[in-house]
């Protein structure tokens, strides 16, 4: 089903955001990705995945706090709605089922060191 | 805690790009980062970062959408012009002041410009026009410069051709047009031709019906103007017909072109006849010197070659071929030198007086184009002056338009497209005025101008014409009105302060001081012309005809003629001259008295007259008697005229011995001087009277006929007429009236005149239509006002002056600015007539009474409607 197409990025976006559950805004999620998958996040393609998802209906927002650090600009904090979370279910399913396909011969395999 | 300040130059350009809507948070994302990289990396690294981030953060879905996208401009627009629209509807009157005065002004502009482009575009209907040339003779005489002389001499066409050919692509000799009878089996017509050398056809670039360029190779040829074709052949084909020219020989014709158009030097040539055939048929041609000068040549310089160049080659010319001459050896003294006139100054920069290029003919045309200039200028400061004025009802409609979100610059927009709208009604509207008076303006200015439709540089400078005049006169407007501040505006405080209508008033003067300016100067043009007008000629041109001797059947039939004339009762005199009386036909020089020069500088104006000459003309006697035929010896008499006298310096002239030795008319004895006559004017009545000699030798081309006095001239015509119906059957019956041609040489400061008088009435209509509508409106504003003055007991005589003060100021403000600066530009415009009047001050007195008169009137109309309307009406109303 094309329906919930989600790109690698954004599938790891929409979990980080489900992690951080209350406290997922900008910083926080590519501290996050950038820690648990120890990769580089820019913050342009950070913004630009969460701007995509959220006009897809699978993120929504809402205002947060403003502190010192931030010279006083809110905070946007994401949350998944019930349409991403159906979105990111289906994708885990999708590989599941993948796995599952997967001969176990195919796999008989080690990586030599 | 102190934060710390990013690169400044990228957190602006970050926040100028961004998206509205995401500035905060990504901002607020981008600040703490950069605190916490500061605090772990230093602040170099953090702005490094940072400046990494805002690039990499400049991508589509955060870069804000355009300005104004979202917004429907169309409707926008459409919701101006409709504003506009509605602005026309409410306000009729003004509208139509507006309206009309722009669409007067831009007629004249558009008239005007036809007419400047006409007088720029002159001859370039011929395609070789950047490289033909007219040949001149100038000279060089004790330190002093003179150019300006066309007639040349025989043995020049021959020079050019031998040793100076390479430079030219073709040398072509011409007669000067003159009259001839062009007849077939019975029909006979009058036309104007001339002879010119084969080349022309090809140089000239003539536009053939018929035949082709070498038309005028062979001897016996002739090519014929459309016109005449049609005139003499009707719907046959003219090509090899045969042309019987003044009853003598005949020509076939060879080609037929399209008659050249007004705006041409050769307009009004009918046909051409080969040079080679003028040659042949008159003998004493060959024989003539480099003395004679008698025919005009006309060149076109190899491609790529310049003016200047070819003229430093040929300069000379003359100057060498005559070194080792005898009978020349006194004329190299003069240094001559030939010239050439390019086509492009024949028509604005070919007048010389006394051998200096005079500049008159084209500042005539910029001064007209100034007219237009500024009579589109008095219609725009109308435009801008009554909209500023309304300016005040429309304060609200802006105040509204601000808090609703209009920002300055669609203010602007709005504004500029009102006074498009209104500008383009009065394009539309201007075209029709011009399109419908062009015939007139043809008629008055006598040119042969009409709409170039198909032309692409007429409508594009339409276009740049509607676009400078829309924003010239939406400009004033557009800028002011926008820049009215809504709080004061709504909050109906809107006071316009001491000093805003300081610029109305500044150009109500101006347009004043314009009218006043172009009023003047008609006045005292019209004054010179009269004055002119009324000078005395020196003889009586009414009732004395000139017929020229177009065949020599005139000769031999002359005492026949004469006999039948008298009899017919029509005539009293009949004389014979060299010329005409309207014309300097001949110039000369050789004139010596004891030894002495008498033509140091100038020549004397020639001509050879009949014993009776006299009598017809009716010329005055100074003193001294006329020529008479009873004393043979006055054939070697002088009769000279006052000027010829004092340039002389001689006293008691009558009795003395003049000698005169000249090459061309083969004289060289004495004469005695007769008489002396009030000078008679045959040339330019601007200028003084050329020191002029009159004896009885030489041919006489003409006959002078004295019209019996009181006889109608209708009837005296027809009666000579008959005459040489029976004398003369073959040759047209052809004839010019002194009178006539006296006239014709007001003919372009008739025109000037004219044109100057019909543009400053416009431009003072304009200037009234503008002062009325300012007028009503100030009247209109202070309704109240002069409600509740005549309720307290001002008089209709009060409110009347208090309106009118105002304006009057202006006017006489603007009369105190013009009539200095008029009188510096007339002084040196009339500085360069000879015969010239005073500038008298009443012209100006009268101006500006005048212009005062028309304001008073203008104003009073408007200020007295008001001053006597009943209060009640204008207290109760609100």
């Amino acid at each position: 089903m094309k329906k919930y197409q989600l790109g690698e990025f954004e599938e790891v976006v929409m979990l980080t955001v489900g992690v951080l559950y209350d406290n997922a805004y900008g910083v926080s999620i590519k501290k996050e990705i950038e820690e648990r998958l120890e990769r580089k996040v820019s913050v342009g393609a950070l913004q630009s995945a969460l701007i995509r998802l959220e006009d897809k209906g699978y993120l929504k927002s809402r205002e947060g706090e403003t502190t010192e650090e931030r010279a006083g600009r809110p905070k946007k904090c994401f949350q998944i709605t019930a349409l991403g979370k159906r979105a990111i279910e289906h994708s885990r399913k999708q590989r599941e089922e993948l796995w599952k396909a997967i001969p176990k011969v195919a796999l008989n395999l080690t990586l030599k060191t | 805690m102190k934060n710390n300040i990013p690169p400044k130059l990228f957190l602006k350009f970050f926040r100028w790009y961004c998206h509205p809507k995401l500035r905060g948070h990504i901002e607020g994302d981008l600040m703490e980062l950069y605190n916490e990289r500061v605090k772990e990396f230093g602040k170099r690294k953090a702005d490094r970062k940072f400046i990494v981030d805002v690039l990499l953060l400049f991508r589509p879905g955060i870069i804000r959408p355009e300005r104004n996208q979202n917004i429907n401009t169309y409707a926008m627009y459409k919701n101006y012009f409709k504003i506009g629209w509605r602005n026309l509807i409410k306000n009729k009157g003004y509208s139509l002041i507006n309206i009309g005065g722009l669409a007067l002004g831009m007629a004249v502009a558009m008239v005007i410009g036809l007419w400047v482009f006409d007088e720029l575009s002159f001859n370039t209907y011929h395609q070789n026009y950047e490289r033909i040339a007219q040949v001149m003779k100038g000279a060089q005489f004790e330190g002093k410069h003179y150019e300006g002389q066309k007639s040349l001499p025989y043995p020049l066409i021959s020079e050019l051709k031998n040793n100076y050919g390479a430079n030219f692509k073709h040398i072509v000799p011409a007669s000067w047009g003159g009259d001839a009878a062009l007849s077939i089996h019975d029909k006979k017509i009058s036309k104007v031709g001339m002879f010119i050398g084969e080349d022309a056809p090809e140089m000239l670039t003539f536009r053939m019906t018929c035949g082709t360029w070498k038309g005028l190779k062979d001897i016996n040829s002739i090519m014929i103007s459309q016109s005449t074709a049609e005139a003499l052949f009707g719907s046959t084909d003219p090509i090899n017909q045969m042309v019987k020219i003044n009853d003598e020989k005949e020509a076939t014709v060879t080609g037929v072109y399209e008659d050249f158009p007004k705006n041409t030097e050769f307009h009004g040539i009918q046909f051409f006849r080969p040079w080679e055939f003028l040659v042949n048929d008159s003998n004493w041609m060959r024989q003539q010197g480099w003395d004679n000068h008698f025919l005009q040549i006309y060149i076109e310089i190899q491609p790529y070659s310049t003016f200047e160049s070819t003229t430093a080659n040929i300069i000379n010319a003359e100057t060498k071929a005559i070194q080792d001459l005898a009978y020349m050896k006194d004329e190299l003294k003069y240094n001559n030198e030939i010239l050439l006139l390019p086509m492009s100054n024949w028509h604005l920069r070919a007048d010389f007086k006394e051998g200096v290029l005079q500049s008159g003919p084209v500042q005539l045309v910029w001064f007209i184009g100034l007219i237009g200039v500024f009579v589109l200028l008095l219609a725009c400061i109308n435009f801008m002056n009554l909209s500023t004025a309304r300016s005040e009802k429309r304060a609200k409609e802006v105040g509204i338009r601000k808090t609703f979100g209009s920002i300055r610059r669609q203010l602007i927009g709005q504004f500029f497209s009102e006074s498009f709208l209104v500008v383009m009604f009065a394009f539309l509207l201007s075209f029709a005025f011009v399109y419908f008076s062009l015939p007139w303006f043809n008629d008055l200015s006598g040119k042969e101008m009409s709409m170039p439709w198909t032309q692409l540089w007429f409508w594009f400078s339409c276009f740049v014409f509607l676009l400078t005049t829309g924003l010239l006169a939406g400009s004033y407007p557009a800028l002011y009105l926008s820049s009215f501040k809504p709080v004061s505006v709504l909050k109906g405080v809107f006071r316009v302060g001491r000093f805003a209508s300081v610029p109305r008033r500044v150009l109500v003067t101006v347009q004043f001081t314009v009218s006043v300016m172009l009023i003047i100067c008609t006045g005292v043009i019209y004054h010179q012309l009269m004055f002119v007008k009324n000078r005395p000629v020196g003889y009586e041109r009414k009732g004395l005809l000139m017929i020229p001797k177009k065949s020599d059947a005139f000769n031999k039939k002359a005492e026949a003629l004469k006999a039948e004339l008298k009899n017919s009762g029509a005539v009293t005199e009949i004389a014979e001259s060299g010329g005409t009386v309207t014309t300097v036909w001949s110039n000369n020089g050789g004139f010596s008295s004891n030894g002495k020069d008498l033509d140091n500088e100038r020549n004397y104006a020639t001509l050879g007259v009949s014993h009776d000459f006299g009598k017809v003309v009716g010329w005055q006697f100074v003193e001294g008697r006329d020529f008479s035929k009873e004393i043979a010896s006055d054939s070697s008499g002088f009769v000279i005229n006052e000027a010829a006298a004092k340039f002389m310096r001689i006293n008691n002239p009558v009795g003395q011995i003049i000698h005169w030795k000249n090459g061309p008319w083969r004289v060289d004895r004495d004469f005695v001087i007769l008489g002396v006559i009030k000078d008679m004017v045959m040339g330019s009545p601007f200028e003084p009277v050329k020191p002029t000699i009159y004896f009885t030798m030489g041919r006489k081309n003409w006959l002078m006929l004295r019209v019996t006095a009181g006889m109608p001239l209708q009837e005296a015509l027809s009666k000579i007429e008959k005459v040489f119906a029976n004398v003369i059957p073959n040759l047209p019956f052809d004839y010019k009236f002194a009178n006539a041609e006296y006239a014709a040489k007001f003919s372009t400061e008739d025109r000037i005149g004219k044109l100057a008088s019909v543009f400053s009435i416009l431009a003072i209509v304009i200037s009234c239509l503008g002062l009325f509508g300012l007028a009503s409106f100030v009247a209109e504003q202070r309704t109240k006002e002069i409600g509740v003055r005549k309720v307290l007991g001002a008089s209709v005589a009060n409110l009347w002056l208090m309106l009118s003060k105002e304006f009057v100021i202006l006017v006489i403000l603007a009369c105190l600015i013009a009539i200095p600066l008029s009188y510096y530009l007339l002084y040196n415009g009339i500085k360069q007539y000879e015969y010239k009047t005073e500038i008298g001050w009443w012209i100006f007195a009268a101006s500006a009474v005048g212009a005062l008169i028309i304001t008073l009137l203008t104003v009073s109309y408007q200020s007295i409607k008001t001053a006597l309307t009943n209060p009640v009406k204008s207290l109760r109303s609100e």
